[in-house]
């Protein structure tokens, strides 16, 4: 496994975003009565039964009943709790829609709505299973921000962000484990794109888990082309951080996006129609699920699949980059 | 207030919703007269709010989950000083923010409705949070019977008796019918009582229509310890002007002008028997 030894050489392997989700939370439990985690018969999933036997009172389960969850979810929020809504992204950002845009979004209570084992996470159980329509309806929602973590360190830093955020916001993950990017970079924000590495030659937007395949295809494109690619953890899709698609695009540079979410409506389209509307002509191809019954498989076999992965993104650079093989 | 004062406010009111839906000629018209004696009740005898201090983290909460019956809502409000009553002058008009549907950008609306079968849920969330907390406010909502069909409500249902919310309220305006028809023939709700009370819920059933009624089973605490209390309100849609009453037209149907002045001949002579 030649990409394994990348991962082993070049970076720090960490562990699932969902545990650190979970440990989190435990922590800011412990220094704050306020946080509830809401759950839909998901403590299992979201790795959180140490929290509810450390805070049996800071946990509310509403069984399986997503849109009970997120209307509850909401009462809490109206009422002062920093309640988080934790259930697999698939139901969540679909069955409780509407609880979303209404209870949530529009009523402007800030729910932290977490979506676990997002993406294709839930690979081979299928499409009831897939959340790969999320980025689009949330995007469609007025008062919403959107965040996919690429890494430990975001994962935490959004989840104590959203805890301090009087604002709805909804943060994605998966359970596979996750290298460290860029470590020494310790800022974050919602809203505002992290850069894991740095070059002039080519841009790679990525955000949640296709962040580090594509930190991988930079680092493919070096070492075999002497290509220079700036990888970006667009870990905010909504807020879009359009300063950063200015700075990235100002070179005239190609740019790639990547996304565990069907192309439709998710964080290329988002790029494209910011680019486009103000007049960068960079060459530019979006990749992410197409618009198809989804191949099953695991995790990592649907984004080789698709294309999500160092070898896959490496391909398309070298054609928006014109290289000859 | 006395008795008879809030027996004429009953009144005032429904006079002042028709006049409002005249005026925006738009408006659930059948639905704010079924439920004007509730919020009527809640607002002058129950509810723990103040329209200056509407904030207050102690304050009793109303969620209206009916939400499209918000000329009730909006002119029990505005009666009682949430805001001035002029503003509803702007009922529907562009960019007023008193729309066809309850929002928080009028002082004393806790919620924006309008998506049926989602109070209750907001509602458990508030009771729980109350709970939590050690407060003793109340929590109440307000369900129409036709949004009974939607799923939602029964999650909700079951998820406030398994936390046992004596703190929680919800009445239900029982007027039996919903835009297509009679709730029997659209969707059949009945029996209410046996499927609340299968779920957990402590059950009284009143004259919505009588203020006495609804006063005794509002201000008397849950049902029972240990039970959310559903208040089933035997309601009549239209109730108060005799060509409304029980006619389907009327769920959002907008007098003419004779009709308005005959409706509003009806409440003034209604007046004069109390």
């Amino acid at each position: 496994m030649e990409l394994d030894k990348i991962e082993e050489k070049e970076l720090i392997m960490g562990k699932a975003n969902l545990e650190v989700f979970s440990e989190t939370m435990q922590d800011m439990a412990a220094h704050d009565r306020d946080i509830i985690a809401v759950t839909s018969d998901s403590r299992g999933s979201g790795k959180l039964v140490p929290f509810g036997q450390k805070y049996p009172e800071q946990i509310v389960e509403i069984g399986i009943a997503e849109q009970n969850l997120v209307g509850v979810a909401a009462g809490l929020a109206s009422a002062g709790k920093k309640a988080f809504a934790v259930s697999p992204a698939c139901f969540l950002s679909a069955r409780a829609l509407e609880q979303i845009k209404n209870d949530v979004a529009y009523s402007d209570n800030p729910v932290k709505l977490i979506g676990i084992s997002a993406g294709v996470s839930y690979g081979a159980l299928g499409t009831t299973h897939h959340s790969l329509h999320d980025y689009a309806v949330l995007r469609a929602i007025n008062n919403m921000t959107i965040v996919a973590p690429a890494d430990n360190f975001e994962t935490e830093m959004a989840i104590r962000k959203a805890a301090e955020l009087d604002k709805p916001v909804y943060i994605r993950f998966g359970k596979k484990a996750m290298p460290f990017l860029n470590p020494e970079d310790q800022s974050f924000e919602f809203g505002k794109g992290r850069v894991v590495r740095r070059g002039d030659d080519l841009a790679i937007i990525a955000t949640g888990e296709t962040v580090y395949p594509s930190w991988q295809a930079a680092k493919l494109l070096e070492d075999e082309y002497g290509i220079k690619t700036t990888v970006v953890s667009m870990h905010t899709i909504k807020p879009l951080d359009t300063d950063l698609l200015e700075e990235l695009s100002a070179n005239g540079r190609p740019i790639i996006t990547v996304e565990e979410h069907m192309v439709n409506g998710g964080l290329g389209e988002a790029c494209a129609s910011y680019l486009l509307q103000n007049g960068k002509t960079n060459p530019f191809r979006i990749i992410a699920i197409p618009d198809e019954y989804t191949v099953t498989g695991s995790q990592v076999e649907i984004f080789n699949h698709y294309g999500i992965s160092g070898q896959g993104i490496m391909k398309n650079a070298k054609e928006l980059l014109k290289l000859e093989v | 207030m006395t008795d008879k004062e809030l027996q004429l406010k009953s009144i005032h009111l429904r006079k002042m919703l028709l006049k409002y839906i005249y005026k925006a000629k738009a408006g659930h018209t059948g639905g704010s007269l079924s439920s004007i004696d509730i919020l009527n009740v809640l607002y002058n005898r129950v509810l723990h709010v103040d329209p200056e201090n509407f904030k207050d983290p102690n304050r009793d909460r109303y969620i209206q989950s009916k939400g499209h019956c918000v000329e009730a809502l909006f002119s029990t409000l505005g009666d009682r000083g949430f805001f001035p009553e002029s503003d509803l002058e702007t009922l529907c008009q562009y960019q007023s923010h008193y729309i066809g549907h309850p929002t928080k950008k009028i002082n004393g609306v806790e919620q924006n409705t309008g998506g049926l079968g989602h109070g209750l849920s907001i509602c458990v969330g508030e009771a729980l949070a109350a709970k939590m907390d050690g407060k003793a406010h109340r929590v109440f909502t307000l369900m129409g019977d036709g949004e009974l069909a939607e799923g939602s409500n029964w999650e909700a249902a079951m998820t406030g008796a398994h936390y046992k919310l004596d703190n929680l309220y919800a009445i239900l305006d029982y007027n039996k019918q919903q835009i297509t028809g009679d709730n029997q023939d659209v969707m059949n709700t009945a029996p209410v009582r046996d499927k609340f009370e299968a779920f957990g819920w402590a059950v009284k059933e009143v004259d919505g229509h009588n203020l006495k009624e609804l006063e005794e089973a509002l201000n008397n605490g849950p049902i029972q310890e240990g039970k959310p209390s559903l208040i089933i309100a035997h309601t009549i849609k239209g109730k108060g002007v005799s060509y409304m009453e029980r006619v389907l037209k009327w769920h959002h149907g907008v007098p003419t002008p004779e009709q308005f002045e005959l409706a509003n001949m009806e409440l003034d002579e209604a007046a004069t028997l109390i």
